[in-house]
Parts: structure tokens; sequence; C-alpha cells
């Protein structure tokens, strides 16, 4: 098992078991600067190199998951979940949209294991992270679209910070390139590994906090919150390559589509859909999809990456 | 020392509503605000601001009381529904008036 995940489940034993063990609100703050630029950049040292026409063609398949992803999720939620359409709609939004960390966990595995990936994937988590928050807006709003208030969303999730970081880290990377980026690699390339492990740490003091939300949230959603991402994955899989990347650029992609946002759709659907109960789409979210990915979902789909090879 | 009294309104609520409150605090005729990140417990759950979405805020306003009237019920009409709102009213002096709107 990767150290990483060992650090993560230190953090929520150590809340399960109600240690006194808290991280200052400002290092966690610093840390996921630290990690959201430092994926950024690496990717855009890489991104200077590939050509432009077979990128833009995955962004665009890319954008189009994005879009999509949170409809069938939406379905499960309504039908068989049996869940109000606001409720439905947010953890629909989530489920669609991307947990930056997870991808960073999945790149950490493949590093490990010494597989390849397109280093210009960090681009899609930037391109994930919206369309999915638009869906699950629209699938809330649907006749009532003049009460969004559009303005301060779009604010809220293009000027997020992960997105200015992530893609700010890409146009520096791509910039400055392999040459420039050697004065600064010590810090951002090379310790990267050991700040993820402390993020992790830190995720796990949180996750475990989330715990006592899927009680309430009950079985259908823990259900929801480990079967959606497989079928997810699954669908990621399957357009990673149909675009034609490689096994671990698919394990990544899969990786991506799986993940469920933490950060930008709760605090995007906040603002958008008021009334739908963030206990629900968090706690599944953190509670159950993020643990869920990092200790079984990413061999499992590298596993499927390797499988489906055409 | 001659002091003026003026209405102290607090509102604990969740992070997101820093930016519409501290909007609506000015349009309503506010002279400033102080807001502070909190955490605690409450009917809704705890937070522990340890993540960008279990964070909260302590929104400090001093205004005279037909300011805290407009802004309480704008709050109440506006936010209470839905997000998880403290709200809490106190009479305080205030040395120089001029800093806090009405007369």
């Amino acid at each position: 098992m990767d150290p990483v995940v060992l650090f993560f489940l230190l953090g929520v034993i150590a809340k399960l078991a109600k240690s006194d063990l808290r991280l200052p609100e400002a290092l966690y703050e610093t840390l996921s600067i630290f990690l959201l630029l430092a994926i950024g950049l690496k990717g855009g040292v890489e991104l200077a190199k590939v050509p432009f026409g077979s990128v833009a063609l995955q962004a665009a398949a890319v954008l189009a998951m994005g879009f999509l992803l949170p409809l069938p999720a939406y379905a499960i939620l309504r039908g068989p979940g049996r869940l109000a359409r606001p409720d439905a709609a947010s953890i629909a939004a989530h489920y669609g949209s991307v947990s930056v960390v997870t991808f960073a966990v999945a790149t950490a595995y493949l590093t490990r294991r010494s597989i390849g990936y397109e280093a210009h994937m960090p681009l899609f988590v930037a391109l994930l992270e919206t369309p999915a928050i638009v869906t699950g807006i629209l699938l809330a709003r649907m006749g009532t679209l003049g009460t969004v208030r559009w303005g301060a969303v779009a604010h809220e999730v293009l000027l997020g910070k992960s997105i200015v970081l992530l893609l700010g880290g890409l146009a520096i990377g791509a910039i400055v390139g392999p040459d420039g980026i050697a004065p600064i690699k010590l810090l951002f390339i090379d310790l990267f590994k050991g700040v993820l492990a402390l993020f992790l740490l830190e995720m796990g003091l949180v996750a475990g906090g989330r715990l006592g939300d899927l009680r309430r949230a009950g079985p259908f959603l823990i259900a929801f919150g480990v079967v959606v991402p497989v079928l997810f994955a699954c669908a990621g899989a399957l357009i990673a390559r149909l675009v034609g990347l490689s096994d671990g650029g698919t394990a990544l992609l899969a990786t991506m589509a799986a993940s469920a946002s933490y950060i930008a759709a709760p605090t995007a659907m906040r603002i958008a859909v008021p009334e739908a109960n963030p206990a629900l789409s968090i706690g599944a979210s953190l509670g159950v999809t993020f643990p869920f990915n990092i200790t079984v979902g990413i061999p499992l789909y590298l596993m499927l990456a390797e499988a489906l090879r055409f | 020392m001659q002091t003026h009294p003026r209405k102290l309104i607090v509102v604990i609520c969740e992070a997101t509503l820093e930016k519409p409150l501290a909007e609506d605090a000015r349009r309503l005729g506010a002279g400033g605000y102080t807001i502070a990140d909190v955490r605690g417990s409450g009917r809704g759950g705890t937070r522990e601001g340890a993540w960008e979405a279990d964070r909260s805020i302590e929104m400090k306003v001093i205004g005279d009381a037909e300011f805290a009237e407009r802004f309480a019920q704008h709050v109440l009409a506006t936010y209470c529904e839905h997000y998880s709102v403290t709200m809490y009213l106190g009479d305080v002096s205030v040395l120089r008036p001029e800093k806090f709107g009405g007369r």
C-alpha cells in the first residue's frame, strides 16, 4: 500500500479515536495551494511539447464527459434513491466534478509503479471541475433558471482557487519550460509526495469527521458512493481509449471520472441551490467515495485501463 | 465621557455567505463590518473549519436601530430558511456615532 494512503488512514483513525490532532487551517490552505500549483506546473512543462490538435480533441471529449456525467447520477438518485430534486441535482454535480487530491494520489500510484501517462492530464482536471456544476444547477433549476445568481456562481467556480492555481501553474510551466522550472524543481516536484502525504493526513481527519453524516444519509447513499464511481470510471476509461490515451492516461481519466468534488462543487451548489442538504453530498463524496477511491478504486481503475485496450 | 446608543448585530453563519452578507450590509446602510473565522456546533451539526466547505464566519455590524431592523429582517428573510444562521442583537455604546450611521 502507498504511504500516502497510510497517512490518510492514520488521519481517519485519529479522528475516530477523538485524538486532539488537528492541523492548523493555515497549513491546510498552504498545502492545498502547493499541491494545485505543483500539479499544474508539472503538466505545463510537458504541455508545451504536445501538438495542439491532439490535445484539443481530447479536451473536447473530456468537457463533454463533464457535462454529461451528472445525468445518469441524477437519474439514479431520483429513481431508486427517491431523493428530492435539489439534493439529487447537488449530489450529481459533486460526482460529475472532480477531486484534485484523488487525481494526485493516482499519479503517485502510477509513478511508484513506473507507469507513464500523458503529462498534460492536469489540464483535464481543470476542465472537469466546472461543467458538472453547470449541469447540476440546470437539473435543480429547470423551469426557474432566472432565479440562479449565475454571476456569483461563475465567479466562485471559474475564479476559485483550484482553477486559478491549476491553470496558472500550467501556464507558468508551459512558458518557462523544463530549464526554467529547474530552480524551483526541488520544492514543487521533488517534495510533492511528502507534501501529498501530509495533506492526506489532514484529509483523513476531515473524512473521519464526515462519517457521522453517513448514518443520517443511509445505506442507499453509501452504496451510491461506491457503485457510481466504478460505473463512471468505466465511462472515463472508454472515452480515454477512444481519444487515444495510454494505459496511465486512461487510468487517470477513469480516476477523474470516478472522483467526486468536495471543494468547488459544495461551494457552488451552496450558492446556487441552497435548499439542497450539504450533509448528503459531502457525506457521500468525502465520507464514502474519497476513501474508496484512494484505497480500492485507483488500483481497480488501473486494472480496468489495462484490460480495456483496443 | 459622552456615549451614544447603537445596536450591535452579530451573524454567525456558513462562510459561503460572507460575500453576499457584506454586500447586503453595505447596501442597507452599514458604515462597516468585521468578519472573523469561527468554529462551533449547533443543531445543524459541528463545523470545525477544517476545509473549504466546513468554514463558518462571525460578522459584526454596528448601526442605528433602523439599520438593525432592516438588516436583521433581510437576513431572516433571505438566508435563514436554507442556511445555518445564528443571529443576535445587542445594545452597545459608541463614542463616535458618525462612524456607525444615524444621528
